[in-house]
């Protein structure tokens, strides 16, 4: 015991030293994680159904970016407009392939089965089967081997936060994901879109009557969200580079951000996200860094047999 | 006026082939890299190729011309499909009633077993009478337990490679071919790494299944994933106790010996086979006979409609985790032949692809049916191994999951009981979907999300 005491306090020394850089890696993670979990909880919401093809949208936005990274810059790292024009682009890119792959996936594995009113086992393994089909081929296209994405930006100190360096990276999600959180907020809240989003998630049969074109409504949730999540692929990518399985620890990782925050509810989502990145971070200290993606299965677990509603609870279809 | 021209049906069928053509085109193209990320669709659609050492052309040139026959068919079948199918399944209707008697079954069931076998010896071929055991009856053994979980009651899960990492792995423990020191301090034969791998993994499959089989079957599809990949992350890491990634090399060939009976297997693969062999008929004999039981119709009534279940007394949960540890035990029983078959492990065999495998095995033939699943799993490994030995031009071994994925959605689609579905299993689909066509509140979905 008294190891394990030396053990703690010694950890905690560490973690007292290093929180806030954690911290700040954390956030960072923690609103990527957010914008995929946006979208399974989007789809969640409105068809009652885990998207299991998220990973995939993740990964073809991924290569979206990469695509157009090793397009435009060239032998030198670029820097001030270029650099954020490349950016810009690479985003455009990674939430058109985003989009276009949640609306294959819905048109080719979602929709026949709605119109068949197929049992929900049938939704999981057909979606299975198109996570299966796209990795599988960007593999065969794109190579089996992870490859680095070309820098578009010199990844330096922007500022400091007690002491913790928070480099351009960091800042570039910080502002990217929170412009789009804000759009989908005002998206989903205010416009006579969300209205539909909202009203098909609350009650389906009722929003047909009331003139709500249901197969329009949930063309275009899987669109928002797979464009979310295409972006979070490009910035994931600008870090780690890409490679044709990506998406599954991330999306795994945003799932458990979903039902973290409550699934179905776009704030928990965030929330949950954060959270997640946030904690999973923190933990480094304690565990080895193989076993990160052991902590935060155990989170889902945990929430799922103690809270399964999560921490704001399902809300869907109300107020966001 | 363009509108509405697409909106014709025979031109959005068109358009739908054409789409699907496309696709087929590109997935049996030339392979692509990251240095050259366009030379596989470059390839797939201008690239000259030889069909059948028939002609050679331009692949689009053959891919238009498929597309165009293919819509002829559908269009063909969408006009007078309906009388024919209605001609076609009255005269099926004699042979498929012949079929479900009792005695007819049993005979049709000890003649496949005659030629499983006599089939080794049929296939003279070393490459093919290895792969009888790697590639099929192992695989055959996993798929009919996945299909106790699956079809009979009802659970995806997407971690079943777990059990079969586990029954693996306590084979090279208890022959002493890890670090960890092996059981009562001395290495046993591999024999008695079979109790111990029942044990183990119906363990697993009890504390796996307790806390989560309370959940909705989409969290619980996720769960399983999750701890499967939990499994190989702590095979890969925990050095001390699993040999870490570089797995054991080592495991010894088992040797059956009681009274003055001794039997040394060693490196040729039918001997194995046939152990593989005895063990699917043990399990076959066994699930069928589960099926029929109580237990059985448990698994059923739960699957259909659980709160209808529990309210004639069946404890859901108590039923749910003794699939999983009844399905979990083949799973086990595989990985103790497979390991001792391949004297050594890796951790990379046991990944999410391998559950996802399976899970293909047991929807082809058909959730539910255990003949369907066999025939469905011996169709699907034969193809693999085909490919895997005689690739055609162009194709990788990954590539086989593409066909996978895309054989997945197409079931779903077409024909979600599988290939040989159980008569009941049928029924239920048929029944579900068309409960559900009249009535207009269920607008999206089922009513059981």
């Amino acid at each position: 015991m008294g190891s394990f005491g030396h053990y703690l306090a010694t950890h905690f020394d560490t973690l007292k030293a290093e929180f806030w850089y954690l911290f700040v890696g954390g956030v960072a993670n923690g609103l990527l994680y957010a914008m995929v979990a946006v979208g399974y909880t989007l789809v969640y919401g409105v068809l009652r159904l885990i998207n299991f093809a998220h990973s995939e949208i993740f990964m073809s936005g991924g290569f979206a970016g990469y695509f157009v990274l090793r397009a435009m810059v060239g032998s030198t790292v670029p820097a001030g407009f270029m650099s954020v024009l490349i950016i810009v682009l690479g985003i455009a890119a990674a939430g058109t392939a985003g989009a276009a792959a949640a609306t294959l996936v819905e048109r080719v594995a979602y929709r026949p089965l709605r119109r068949r009113r197929a049992p929900q086992l049938a939704y999981l393994i057909s979606a299975i089967g198109a996570s299966y089909f796209l990795f599988n081929l960007a593999g065969k296209e794109f190579g089996h081997l992870s490859v680095g994405d070309p820098q578009p930006y010199i990844n330096h100190t922007v500022f400091t936060i007690f002491g913790a360096p928070v480099l351009m990276y960091d800042l570039i999600i910080l502002v990217v994901s929170v412009v789009m959180f804000v759009a989908l907020d005002w998206l989903v809240g205010r416009t006579r879109l969300g209205r539909g989003i909202r009203s098909v998630a609350q009650d389906a049969e009722t929003a047909s009557l009331m003139g709500v074109n249901i197969d329009r409504t949930i063309a275009i949730t899987f669109i928002v969200g797979g464009a979310l999540g295409g972006v979070a692929g490009f910035l994931y990518g600008l870090n780690i580079g890409v490679v044709y399985n990506m998406g599954f620890v991330p999306a795994l990782k945003a799932f458990t951000a979903a039902v973290l925050g409550g699934i179905g509810n776009l704030r928990g989502a965030v929330l949950g996200g954060l959270l997640l990145g946030i904690v999973e971070n923190l933990c480094v200290v304690f565990v080895q860094a193989a076993y990160i993606d052991v902590v935060a299965f155990g989170i889902l677990v945990l929430v799922l047999l103690v809270r399964p509603t999560g921490i704001l609870g399902e809300r869907l279809g109300r107020t966001a | 006026m363009i509108r509405s021209f697409f909106q014709r049906a025979p031109i959005r069928r068109l358009l739908v082939v054409v789409g699907v053509v496309a696709v087929v085109e590109l997935i049996t193209g030339p392979p692509g890299s990251n240095q050259y990320p366009t030379s596989g669709f470059t390839g797939s659609y201008s690239e000259a190729a030889s069909f059948f050492g028939l002609f050679r052309t331009q692949r689009w040139v053959v891919f238009v011309a498929l597309a165009l026959i293919a819509w002829g068919i559908v269009e063909f079948w969408t006009r007078y499909g309906a009388a024919i199918r209605s001609g076609g399944s009255s005269a099926l209707a004699g042979p498929r009633q012949v079929s479900e008697k009792r005695p007819v079954r049993v005979g049709f069931a000890l003649a496949l077993l005659v030629l499983g076998i006599l089939l080794p010896h049929i296939v003279n071929n070393a490459f093919w009478q290895s792969a009888l055991v790697t590639y099929v009856a192992i695989y055959v053994l996993l798929a009919i337990g996945l299909n106790v979980v699956v079809g009979f009651a009802g659970l995806l899960d997407l971690g079943y490679v777990a059990f079969y990492a586990i029954g693996a792995y306590t084979t090279a423990w208890v022959t002493g071919a890890l670090p960890t020191p092996p059981p009562f301090g001395h290495a046993l034969d591999a024999f008695w790494a079979i109790p111990f791998a029942v044990v183990f993994v119906v363990i697993a499959g009890v504390l796996l299944g307790a806390p989560t089989l309370r959940l909705r079957g989409d969290y619980l599809a996720i769960v399983t994933l999750g701890f499967g990949e939990i499994i190989t992350i702590f095979a890969n890491n925990l050095y001390g106790i699993t040999g870490g990634s570089t797995g054991t090399k080592q495991i010894p060939h088992p040797v059956f010996h009681v009274g003055p009976i001794k039997y040394t297997w060693g490196l040729a693969p039918v001997p194995y086979y046939y152990l593989a062999l005895g063990s699917v008929v043990l399990f076959l004999v066994v699930f069928s006979l589960l099926q029929r039981s109580r237990v059985g119709r448990a698994w059923t009534a739960i699957r259909e409609d659980e709160v209808a279940a529990e309210s004639l007394g069946i404890n859901p949960l108590k039923f749910k985790v003794m699939a999983f540890a009844v399905g979990a035990a083949s799973a086990g029983f595989a990985g103790v032949i497979t390991a001792s078959a391949d004297n050594f492990l890796f951790p990379s065999s046991f990944t999410l692809v391998f559950s996802i495998n399976i899970l293909v095995l047991v929807i082809l033939g058909g959730m539910g049916s255990i003949s369907g699943v066999v025939v469905g799993a011996i169709i699907i490994q034969v193809v693999q191994a085909y490919l895997n030995h005689t690739p055609p031009s162009g194709y990788q071994q990954p590539d086989l999951y593409i066909y996978v994925g895309a054989l997945l959605i197409t079931m779903m689609i077409f024909r979600p009981a599988g290939l040989i579905p159980s008569r009941q299993r049928r029924r239920e689909i048929t029944l579900y979907e068309e409960s559900h066509e009249g009535h207009p509140d269920e607008v999206l979905l089922g009513d059981d999300v």
